[in-house]
């Protein structure tokens, strides 16, 4: 078997028959509700958001949204939100605490949209509070990075009691191209910039930045993985056990003193 | 007429856009009458009355970019500033190529270990703790030790029931330390909600330029967001944008000016009027 680069790995994140927020909450959940908008004027579709059963929990789920085809891609903005959508999470997570449930996001985002109404609105803002906020919700978060995770609007929806990872996820603080072309204004050294920035989810277990690395087939997970999808359940299921015996504020400690530490 | 006035004021500043990038620092040296020129509109004064003057141009407002220390003395008391944790310097994380070599070009130019100066001090008699970021290192970006800096000083504000301010220079989260930096954002975001919840007064005073990582955690979460003249303010930089959208942006987009217009500072604050508009904030949230 042929070694991953980190760049393989990137393309495998990007890739188009790669799993997208549908199908996982297709393959985890029951009875999954979407909830819409932000409350404040605007419904953003790169965020998909709601309630539903995990086994006999209800959850609250939250996660980027990509598409499988250019037309979807085109209403989802391609996973990338602007300050709307980051404000409907915010608004669902508020909410999963109110009713006390659970909550799972899933992270596969190139990044909070950089355009022009998006600056208008407050991006910068509606992340910072989604991060600050997170940081205080007293009920489990678990975070899983499925595809890309960079920068910022990733974050947004990260900082959870448990951050997982898929192998061939990767997470960062850029893509690679945007990484290469601030570093050396050459977008198109993202394939050395790759293997510098340690964003493979190997790596960033090694550095104590993620608790947990999913395994998957080779080649990268497919809707049709059912065999990882069930381990994906157990071991969540596991964990949410564990998280759920956990009083409010130690949840809120634990994943505050779990950043607190990062350095 | 007054909004006329505003208006006017409003395209001047929106004119001296392209000078903003420029973000050159003046320095506080020693003081002599050699006449230096404004970046802005080419208007000439000696060095000692842009000190007088603190460093804005008379004949244009322009405000030009200064480190911490001479920020800090435009506005504490005398002798009152205690640094704490300066001796804290990045480590190299990811074992990045020319990354230590560059921190120490930064520590010789700016005289700093990093970009953020943190510390006690008192304005007008009113005790505080203040943290000031420093565009001349490394574009006061933020790396693992402004993060646990800025951390440091947010906890030593609640342990002392001290107001917090902090003055934002940075172009963002530190790329040289990938996930590591990333993870200050959410560490940084995190102290301040915590602080918050215990009733704690952050101002968060915003300069130019106050972009990425640092917009996106700490910098957008103050009590009161104060903002500086013409100061470049925003998530995404301009040309990440201009290259997303494929046109150039409009005049005074993301200047601190557009900021309040769409709601997002609470005043903007001319740097003459800087210490006596904290020194009142500072009265009004007096705990005591």
């Amino acid at each position: 078997m042929k070694k991953l680069s980190a760049y393989d790995r990137v393309e495998i994140a990007r890739s188009q028959v790669r799993p997208v927020i549908t199908d996982y909450i297709e393959k985890l959940f029951c009875d999954f509700t979407e909830l819409k908008g932000d409350r404040l004027g605007k419904e953003d579709a790169s965020i998909l958001g709601g309630i539903a059963f995990f086994h006999d929990i209800p959850v609250t789920v939250i996660g980027h949204r990509k598409g499988k085809n250019l037309d979807e891609n085109l209403k989802f903005n391609f996973g990338m939100p602007g300050p709307e959508g980051y404000r409907k999470a915010l608004r669902l997570m508020e909410q999963a605490e109110k009713f006390n449930r659970p909550i799972i996001t899933f992270i596969d985002t190139p990044g909070a949209y950089p355009g022009l109404e998006a600056e208008e609105n407050g991006q910068g803002i509606a992340i910072a509070k989604s991060i600050a906020r997170m940081s205080s919700l007293k009920v489990p978060i678990v975070a899983i990075v499925t595809g890309e995770g960079n920068s910022g609007g990733a974050l947004a929806l990260a900082v959870a009691n448990e951050v997982w990872m898929f192998e061939n996820a990767v997470y960062s603080i850029l893509s690679s191209e945007g990484f290469a072309s601030i570093l050396w204004k050459d977008s198109k050294r993202a394939k050395e910039a790759s293997k510098l920035m340690k964003m493979t989810a190997g790596e960033l277990y090694q550095s104590g930045f993620v608790d947990k690395v999913l395994k998957e087939p080779e080649g990268g997970v497919l809707v049709e993985s059912e065999e990882f999808y069930k381990e994906l359940d157990e071991a969540l299921y596991e964990k949410l056990k564990e998280l759920s015996d956990m009083s409010p504020s130690k949840l809120k400690l634990s994943r505050f003193e779990k950043f607190r530490k990062m350095c | 007429m007054t909004n006329q006035l505003f208006n006017e004021n409003r395209q001047k500043l929106f004119s001296m856009k392209k000078y903003r990038y420029k973000n050159s620092v003046l320095h506080e040296l020693n003081i002599d009458d050699e006449p230096i020129k404004c970046k802005a509109c080419d208007n000439s004064i000696s060095k000692k009355l842009w000190k007088e003057r603190f460093y804005v141009c008379d004949k244009c407002g322009y405000h030009h970019s200064i480190n911490a220390k001479a920020r800090l003395n435009m506005l504490i008391d005398e002798d009152s500033f205690k640094e704490i944790n300066a001796d804290l310097s990045s480590k190299d994380p990811l074992s990045f190529p020319g990354y230590k070599k560059k921190l120490k070009e930064a520590e010789s130019k700016s005289h700093l270990k990093d970009a953020l100066l943190t510390g006690f001090a008192s304005i007008g008699g009113i005790d505080l703790a203040i943290g000031v970021l420093d565009s001349s290192f490394f574009m006061g970006s933020m790396g693992s030790i402004v993060g646990e800096k800025f951390t440091l000083l947010v906890e030593e504000a609640d342990k002392h029931s001290l107001p917090l301010l902090v003055f934002s220079a940075s172009g963002g989260a530190r790329m040289q330390e990938g996930l590591f930096s990333l993870m200050q954002m959410a560490k940084t975001a995190a102290a301040i909600e915590k602080f918050s919840e215990h009733g704690g007064f952050f101002i968060s005073y915003l300069t130019h330029p106050t972009t990425g990582g640092v917009s996106a955690s700490f910098a957008n979460l103050g009590d009161i967001i104060i903002a500086e003249p013409g100061a470049l303010i925003g998530f995404a930089g301009p040309r990440v944008i201009e290259q997303t959208i494929g046109q150039t942006l409009p005049e005074g987009f993301q200047s601190a000016e557009f900021q309040e217009e769409h709601g997002f500072v609470d005043m903007i604050v001319q740097r003459k009027d800087m210490k006596k508009t904290i020194f009142n904030l500072l009265k009004l949230h007096s705990r005591k």
